[in-house]
């Protein structure tokens, strides 16, 4: 009998793979001229400055420090001075605080090892590797930024049975975790046992999708050596990088609506985030780099970096062989969550996973036409959810019937947006309403 | 034949006149009473149901107004003085005048002072637009030129002029309802004081950056100079956040502080055109 590969049921997408930049090595981005390294680059509240202009930092300085539990310390990705505190615009389009701060030299912070050794035994305590993650400002490097150590400390009352490692990277034209799972795999497995022994847990499922053969067989090889670890090849549907999707595709369990996957015992993390908490934890090294994929069908050398935090986003595209002259539009993200930045100079926080960018001939929305009731954002929607209605309400503003609609469930993964023949502007409205009806719920709490 | 006729008519009466008793009984026993005088009162009120009064259209504030003992507080901005004077005479409590307001729009960033940077073709409206991005310049304050401020305007008082392509305020249809204010995501529309004679001075900016970066990206900024707070003789400006404000209750309409602005960004409205200056005149005598 043929082995029918795992995926979850409900929906999902086929978009084109675009995979370019897949079998290009990570390269190291030269260091920028200056960095602006925006303040808020995670969930929850922003962290506060603790440089004042004219310090001179290292690499690996703590230079904002968190500002309660759902919050992340920022620490310097260069050394220099620091040149000023001004508000920077980053992918979000508005300027938001930041520390701008001028490349002197590479001088790091003593306490952060650099060497290339890998450190296999894990000393610290469960308590201890929390702490020291919440000190190394690690956040989800999927693209969502929740700060790390609130998903390891599990609440009272639940208990987590398994973990599960996000490698299935389903946006088109990302690579930067399939680079990651096969250049920094040995390092990955021992973040993995990190995160085990932190949430005590016997067992960890990596979920990568088929179209990474090479990484699947890689990490299956390696698996072996390492305890509890197992790797889970998956088929290649558009969201399965959503946790609650990766959860039902794995384990066949799902998150009850409006819960979180600790409810029924799992936590997902990223590959990107366990490779860094392995760095915090085995080697004292703070987030101040990640590898990002840069790409795009007319770029001349789509490639995948390891950039220092707050570096331009220019600096990227130039290293990647400059920006073509058709180009229409430029991504922070993938095609199909990632959002156009207004300006190529926002740096690259935390958060960015890929920078691509778009032709002038593919960058433009198509017109809106009228719903033909055919369904089919019904049919993709992973969620299970009415995107045909939420829209209509959404136009009408019945918020409070939404909330029964269950929106907030909508993880914007755009597949309705994607389907729909009339090109609706679904997943606006949906996006839009989201936040009153986020309103209307913290109203009643309150 | 006849008798089917008959019997069904018959019957159809009956259930007729047995239904009006009850439907009648009914009526009466649970009639709602209501103040006469809400009825006398929504007929005064100009029956726009926009909601500028704060209160769930006319009929809301109708009944605000007849069983409220102290209406002062209450206010159509519609109907005016006038409006509110007649109700007030009605129900035989005080009112007091209010200076009638008007919708300015705080941005004066037209393609020519603030040049696009960005290329949007996403929904078009304001409300869709500033959840993606600050604006299509790199001013971050300013108006997105979208028109959610038209699309709710009950009056037909607000239009995006196609060569600035920022909303202009009909003073004739503008009823300093309000809706705008609240439709707009940047908050760039003020109810202001309309003046005498519509005349008025108001700083038509709300860009709070320091003054070069407001520069760089739009020639009309307010930079935060201090300029006219220092010029005027009332006291009637203040600057917080690199961002000047002009209190049209102390405003004395002198327009020095519009003469001192380097950016141009005090407007004066309705004003009757300003003599050319003593050197001008001479240039235009050497020139002509």
């Amino acid at each position: 009998m043929l082995n029918v590969l795992k995926t979850f049921k409900k929906g999902g997408v086929h978009p084109p793979e675009n995979k370019i930049s897949a079998v290009q090595p990570v390269e190291v981005l030269p260091l920028p001229a200056k960095v602006f390294i925006p303040l808020s680059q995670h969930i929850g509240a922003p962290a506060e400055a603790l440089v004042a202009k004219g310090d001179r930092v290292k690499a690996g300085q703590l230079i904002a420090k968190s500002t309660g539990f759902v919050s992340a310390n920022v620490h310097s990705s260069v050394s220099g001075i620091v040149e000023s505190l001004e508000p920077v615009m980053d992918s979000s389009g508005y300027k938001r605080p930041a520390i701008t701060i001028n490349v002197e030299g590479d001088d790091w912070e003593p306490s952060v090892d650099r060497s290339p050794d890998l450190r296999k035994e894990i000393t610290l305590s469960a308590q201890d590797i929390v702490k020291k993650i919440a000190e190394a400002g690690i956040v989800g490097l999927g693209g969502a930024t929740f700060p790390t150590h609130v998903k390891l400390s599990v609440p009272t009352g639940k208990k987590a049975e398994m973990l599960v490692i996000n490698g299935v990277e389903c946006e088109p034209f990302l690579t930067s975790d399939h680079r990651l799972m096969l250049e920094r795999s040995h390092e990955l497995m021992v973040g993995i046992q990190i995160l085990m022994k932190a949430l005590d847990v016997p067992k960890a499922l990596i979920g990568i999708e088929i179209n990474k053969p090479d990484a699947i067989s890689h990490l299956q090889s390696l698996a072996k050596s390492y305890g509890g670890i197992e790797v889970q090849p998956l088929k290649v549907k558009y969201p399965q990088g959503g946790e609650k999707q990766l959860i039902k595709a794995l384990t066949g369990r799902e998150v009850p609506s409006g819960g979180l996957p600790i409810d029924i015992g799992v936590v997902v993390h990223n590959v990107g985030t366990a490779l860094a908490v392995y760095e915090a934890v085995q080697k004292s090294k703070p987030l101040v780099e990640r590898i990002v994929t840069v790409t795009g069908k007319n770029l001349a050398r789509p490639s995948n970096f390891l950039v220092r935090i707050g570096t331009p986003v220019s600096a990227l595209i130039a290293a990647a062989g400059g920006l073509p002259d058709d180009t229409g539009k430029v991504v922070s993200g993938g095609p199909m969550m990632g959002k156009a930045v207004s300006s190529i100079d926002v740096p690259v926080t935390k958060g960015t996973s890929g920078i691509l960018v778009i032709p002038a001939t593919e960058s433009k929305r198509k017109p809106e036409g009228v719903c033909i009731r055919c369904a089919k954002c019904v049919s993709v929607c992973p969620m299970g959810l009415e995107p045909y209605l939420l829209y209509r309400m959404g136009q009408r503003m019945q918020y409070s019937q939404m909330e029964v609609e269950r929106v907030l469930d909508c993880m914007e993964c755009g597949s309705c947006s994607f389907e729909c023949p009339a090109n609706l502007f679904l997943l606006d409205f949906i996006r839009l309403s989201k936040v009153e009806v986020g309103k209307i719920v913290r109203e009643r709490k309150n | 034949m006849s008798s089917v006729l008959t019997t069904s008519i018959l019957m159809l009466t009956i259930l007729g006149v047995v239904l009006a008793v009850i439907l009648y009984v009914v009526a009466q026993k649970f009639k709602v009473e209501e103040d006469p005088r809400i009825d006398e009162v929504e007929a005064m009120l100009p029956g726009a149901n926009c909601g500028g009064c704060g209160y769930p259209g006319c009929r809301g504030l109708a009944d605000a107004l007849v069983k409220s003992d102290d209406i002062s507080s209450i206010f159509c901005p519609v109907g005016g003085n006038e409006t509110m004077s007649k109700v007030a005479t009605l129900l035989g409590r005080a009112v007091e005048a209010k200076d009638p307001q008007i919708a300015v729009v705080r941005c004066s960033g037209s393609p020519k002072n603030r040049k696009r940077v960005v290329d949007y073709n996403g929904i078009s409206s304001c409300r869709f637009a500033s959840t993606l991005y600050s604006g299509d310049t790199g001013c971050q304050f300013g108006c997105l030129g979208l028109g959610d401020c038209v699309a709710v305007c009950k009056f037909d008082a607000i239009y995006i002029d196609p060569v600035s392509l920022l909303p202009v305020i009909d003073e004739e249809k503008c009823t300093a309802c309000g809706a705008c204010v609240k439709a707009c995501p940047k908050l760039i529309i003020e109810l202001r004081k309309k003046g005498p004679k519509g005349k008025r001075i108001f700083v038509s900016c709300m860009n709070t950056d320091k003054g070069g970066v407001a520069r760089k990206y739009c020639s009309v900024a307010c930079i935060g100079c201090f300029k006219c707070v220092k010029v005027c003789p009332y006291e009637a400006i203040t600057l917080e956040n690199n961002l000047a404000y002009i209190d049209a209750n102390k405003c004395k309409l002198c327009r020095k502080c519009v003469e001192e602005c380097p950016t141009d960004s005090i407007l004066e409205v309705n004003f009757p055109p300003r003599k050319p200056k003593v050197e001008e005149q001479a240039q235009n005598a050497v020139t002509s």
